[in-house]
């Protein structure tokens, strides 16, 4: 059944390739897709969800699919949902109907492709699979200047694919086996390689994320892309390296990780801090998302930070799964918003606008909810996520014996909860407080139709911010 | 399930509100009146209660538990009186303040959201929960505070508070994990345990380790109860509607910090604050009165009077409770809130008589057009100032006086000053606003306001007068707190005698310069600019630092990392890409480049596979 959920949207994209509605096509698959999802997180244990045949067998290489645990299951369900709201909130422009649609089922499908797959060569695929739509359609329907924009993000990203491909095959080599489970149950491969693999993979997929000082493809990617890519990307395919990294380096290359720790733990303060003061000095409202997209992988990654200083931590995982999550859909809801303003007003350069709230409540709120939920308010998902990952950073603290690197690093990261209220405060104020502007006050509100994908989201956000354990019971 | 009823009512109240009702104001501020009634009538029931009831598990992690617990104990459930008892006096006021308003549905479902989120701090059984509900009374302190945000100046006091109190928030989270690490629990109830294991082991470490935990925490009430040197939100919160500033930034949501404190040190002993901690705290609230009385002395806005005169108040209340006498800070706050909360909806009314006029020089005379207002405001400042014996504000700060003389006597001497200094600003207030002739417009045809804001307003004056009768429950909570109140007996004279030589001179003192006056004969610059601490914080900490560094970082980012580092492998990949195709640029050719290097490897890899 997995392979329904990798397949639909593919054949979907097919069918609009061949000349079916694309809207309608794209809805269909996304719905059915949300469906399916939702019925793996009911019943993931059941056996009819995985799939393996022999794709080669020299190396032993399968089509396999399945769900290993529940951080594939939370996964997945953060692609299937943020899909059906990309698609619900995208608008095609004219006469480009089928390279936008096809293009955002292509992605989609190649992220839950990558959730999915148990096989490390199909993990490594569906991953490419999906980043090449997200090149076509910056450089075809990106805004400003797409051509060289698409063109660093090609090169960047298609760079640390390639490191994290040597990394993933070195690994591969090592365990002797491509088959994730097989290599889980087998534990930590030979120590002696430990410590290179991990460097590979945390530079490769650390690209990928847009680690420090890896990230300046994303904010100027997330600028230009027309909104369905970027809430797609920036929700749910940048999560891949971050799940990589959980899902391979931490299990199975403990000492490597713990090796880098130190290192690992003065990027990730250069996302937070570093990032985080660059997205205090944006004059446009996408600038701010995408720098504080950027920002908040070092929060996730302060809890990998906690796994490799210690992998018996019990509670970094779960935090950092539920932070992936959190973030997925609030920056899709975020970019999906933005996408509105824009059609409204004209502009995202703060310079034009101004006093949206008036003109637009329901827009008001729902992006209220949205910088609320990514500046870390109780309620919202993000916080649960964010509290998580501190609470898991003190979670081997022991008093009597100082603070260790990771226990630093919190404290620090901590400062950002203050650097991302201000940035966030200050957008929504530019955006929608004060007096109306020329290109605000005849901006209409949305309508039901076009709150529909955000109200989505937005539930989810309250949902899990409310009941985290709707999602924490999955990874049991 | 009772406890519950006074989380969830007003919870309910503004997601029916925001949801079904923001077309029909009269309805939503209905049903935002009767949850604040009924939670009002709830917790007179829970009065003496210690079940809270059945905890909701919140996130649950194989062992490791973070439940939203209700704590009920006498600290609690006379908090819970001051909240809803304030809180439906000021709904109803508002009822009457706020009837014209275009948008007064969004008010009464941001003041539900408020009572929801006050609760929760006042009930919390544990840490994470006070820090949850922390930040939600902070969200509806934003909201309400930019209630109009058309105008720039309230969209900017509302970012203001947040963004200042998130500073505070900084240090509480980095003191919660602090404690966590020390006691092993967020728990209230099991700190003391944990925290009696860990001295046991480490009897060396823990007195450094705890002081710097409590003042991590301290960093928090910092913020929300407007301390020096983050107190510069609680002024521009005045921006906020009226009854917003007695409820939320005078009676209330300030006091948190100093009630999280308490909470703090009831759960952690009272010697906890002993040494180090403790003492910076009695300072930071020690300096904050004195700085604050003096910077209300020349303030001529009505609201922002009130506004320095509840720093200073709220600087007396931390630095009872850093001296060690905790009781008589809760005891402060309980009596303040009420006589404090009398003090803004009395300028309320006066604001709302005199057409939104809000400097005090504009008013004059007005004791003639609003003699109940009048009589309302002046038992308030009668109780502000502690008139002996028949205010419950003397009764409350003649105890925080009696322990700054039995701790600190440099203190106390600053806190007597205080006490003059709040009599002579309060008393120039009154003086100008209240007697001699009208100085304008506005004030010359002020009229009395209608009954539905004066029956709050003389409901409070009873609450100033007798609410040190009613509400003195603390020392029921810890035994331990009730020694204070007998250590000082000795001195008691004395502070009786300095504490009305306060009040006679600051009275005199404030009849004899501004008794018919028309402008103020006093200036002082230094005291208008408010010490140019706002100044200071908006060139130097917002502008140069912040921004500049925001500047630097950026373009940093832009030229050395992006410039050199990207800039340069992508260059280089380029030059290698030209090698293999022709001179035209396209990113699937170059992407196609790395697609085939990675091919190439991945035979390489399969052939020497082993």
């Amino acid at each position: 059944m997995l392979l329904a959920l990798v397949l639909i949207p593919i054949l979907a994209a097919l069918a609009i390739l061949g000349g079916a509605q694309a809207r309608m096509a794209a809805l269909v698959a996304a719905g059915l897709n949300l469906a399916l999802g939702i019925a793996a997180a009911l019943q993931p244990a059941a056996p009819f969800w995985s799939i393996s045949c022999s794709v080669l067998s020299r190396p032993d290489i399968h089509l396999a699919l399945g769900l290993y645990d529940g951080m594939s299951v939370v996964m997945l369900l953060l692609a299937v949902i943020v899909t059906l709201a990309a698609v619900l909130s995208g608008k095609a422009p004219e006469g480009r109907e089928k390279l936008y649609y096809a293009s955002s089922l292509l992605i989609s499908a190649g992220a839950i492709g990558a959730f999915v797959a148990t096989d490390l060569f199909f993990f490594y695929a569906f991953h490419e699979l999906a980043l090449i739509p997200t090149f076509l359609m910056i450089g075809i329907l990106g805004r400003g200047d797409r051509r060289a924009i698409a063109w660093k993000i090609t090169l960047y990203l298609g760079f640390g694919s390639l490191i994290l491909l040597a990394g993933l095959l070195w690994l591969a080599h090592v365990a002797g086996t491509f088959s994730i489970p097989e290599m889980l149950a087998r534990g930590p491969v030979d120590a002696a390689s430990q410590k290179g693999i991990a460097a590979l993979l945390i530079v490769g997929f650390g690209i990928l994320v847009s680690l420090f000082p890896f990230h300046s493809w994303a904010a100027p990617a997330y600028a230009s892309a027309p909104a369905p890519t970027a809430m797609l990307h920036a929700g749910v395919l940048k999560k891949f390296g971050l799940y990589g990294l959980l899902r391979l380096a931490i299990p199975l290359l403990p000492s490597g990780m713990h090796a880098w720790l130190t290192p690992l733990c003065v990027l990730l303060l250069g996302n937070i801090l570093w990032v985080g003061f660059v997205t205090l000095n944006q004059r446009r409202l996408d600038g701010v998302l995408g720098h504080s997209s950027v920002m908040h992988m070092g929060y996730i990654f302060l809890a990998i930070a906690a796994l490799a200083a210690s992998p018996m931590n019990d509670l970094a995982l779960p935090a950092a799964v539920l932070l992936m999550f959190a973030h997925g859909i609030s920056i899709a809801l975020g970019f999906g918003l933005a996408d509105r303003i824009e059609r409204k007003t004209g502009s995202l350069d703060f310079a034009d606008l101004g006093g949206l709230a008036k003109p637009a409540p329901g827009l008001a709120f729902l992006f209220g909810l949205a910088t609320m939920a990514s500046i870390g308010l109780p309620g919202l998902a993000n916080f649960a996520g964010e509290v998580m990952v501190f609470v898991s950073s003190f979670r081997n603290y022991l008093p009597a014996e100082g603070m260790g690197p990771v226990q630093i690093t919190c404290v620090l990261a901590i400062w950002g909860v203050v650097i991302s209220a201000v940035y966030g405060l200050r957008a929504f104020r530019r955006t929608f407080h004060g007096p109306t502007r020329p290109s605000t006050e005849t901006a209409t509100d949305l309508s039901l139709c076009e709150r529909a994908p955000s109200l989505l989201l937005a539930g989810v956000l309250l949902a899990v911010g409310i009941f985290p354990n709707l999602l924490l019971s999955l990874l049991q | 399930m009772l406890p519950w009823l006074l989380l969830l009512l007003p919870l309910c109240s503004a997601a029916v509100n925001q949801l079904y009702l923001k077309r029909n104001a009269f309805l939503a501020s209905m049903l935002s009146v009767a949850s604040v009634v009924v939670t009002l009538i709830v917790s007179f029931l829970l009065l003496g209660k210690t079940d809270g009831g059945p905890s909701y598990s919140w996130i649950s992690i194989g062992d490791f538990q973070l439940p939203i617990q209700l704590k009920l104990d006498a600290l609690s459930t006379g908090m819970m009186i001051v909240v809803t008892g304030i809180g439906a006096l000021v709904h109803i006021f508002s009822l009457a303040y706020m009837a014209e308003d275009g948008a007064k549905a969004r008010f009464f479902t941001c003041l539900s959201l408020f009572m929801f989120s006050m609760t929760g701090i006042v009930l919390a059984g544990n840490f994470i929960m006070t820090f949850i509900f922390w930040e939600l009374v902070g969200l509806s302190s934003y909201l309400l505070i930019g209630h109009w945000y058309e105008k720039d100046s309230a969209a900017d006091a509302a970012n203001k508070a947040f963004m200042v109190n998130r500073v505070g928030d900084f240090g509480f989270l980095i003191g919660i994990l602090l404690t966590f690490g020390l006691t092993g629990t967020f728990v209230f109830d099991d700190m003391k345990v944990g925290l009696n294991n860990f001295a046991a082991l480490h009897p060396d470490l823990v007195g450094g380790l705890l002081a710097a935990a409590i003042l991590c925490v301290f960093c928090g009430a910092v913020g929300k109860s407007a301390q020096m040197p983050l107190h510069v939100w609680l002024p521009d919160a005045m921006e906020g509607p009226t009854p917003v500033s007695a409820l939320i930034h005078a009676a209330t949501m300030v006091a948190a910090g100093v009630y999280m404190l308490f909470r703090v040190q009831l759960s952690l002993g009272a010697e906890a604050f002993e040494g180090v901690a403790g003492n910076a705290i009695a300072w930071v609230g020690g300096f904050t009165s004195l700085c604050a009385a003096l910077m209300a002395t020349q303030q001529n806005d009505i609201k922002r009077v009130l506004a320095y005169s509840t720093l200073s108040q709220l600087g007396y209340m931390v630095m009872a409770v850093g001296l060690g006498g905790a009781e008589a800070g809760m005891f402060h706050l309980f009596t303040h809130a009420w006589f404090k909360a009398l003090l803004f909806l009395g300028s309320g009314a006066v604001i709302y008589a005199c057409h939104h006029e809000q400097d005090i020089w504009k008013m004059g005379g007005l004791i003639k057009k609003m003699p109940i207002t009048t009589l309302t405001f002046a038992i308030g400042t009668a109780a502000l100032i502690a008139v002996p014996f028949v205010t419950s504000g003397f009764y409350s700060k003649e105890e925080i006086l009696a322990t700054a003389y039995a701790k600190n006597k440099i203190l106390f001497g600053i806190a007597v000053f205080v006490a003059f200094l709040t009599t002579f600003y309060m008393t120039r207030a009154f003086v100008v606003a209240f007697l001699g002739k009208p100085r304008d417009h506005g004030s010359d045809h002020a009229h009395e306001v209608g009954p539905l804001m004066l029956a709050p307003l003389c409901l409070l004056a009873l609450m100033a007068i007798g609410s040190s009768w009613l509400t003195k429950p603390l020392s029921a909570v810890d035994p331990r707190l009730i020694h204070h109140a007998e250590e000082h007996a000795e001195g008691h004279l004395l502070i009786l005698g300095l504490s009305a030589a306060a009040l006679v001179l600051g009275l005199l003192a404030g009849f004899l310069l501004y008794r018919g006056k028309d402008k103020d004969p006093i200036d002082l610059p230094l005291l208008q600019n408010r010490f140019y601490i706002d100044v200071v914080y908006e060139k130097g900490v917002v502008k140069l630092l912040q921004d500049g560094l925001a500047a630097l970082i950026h373009f940093l980012d832009v030229w050395v990392i992006n410039g050199l580092l990207v800039g340069g492998s992508a260059r280089l990949s380029q030059s290698f890409g030209n090698l293999f195709r022709r001179a035209q640029a396209g990113n699937l050719q170059g992407y196609a480049f790395l697609l085939g290097i990675g091919v190439v490897l991945v035979i390489y890899f399969t052939t020497f596979w082993n």
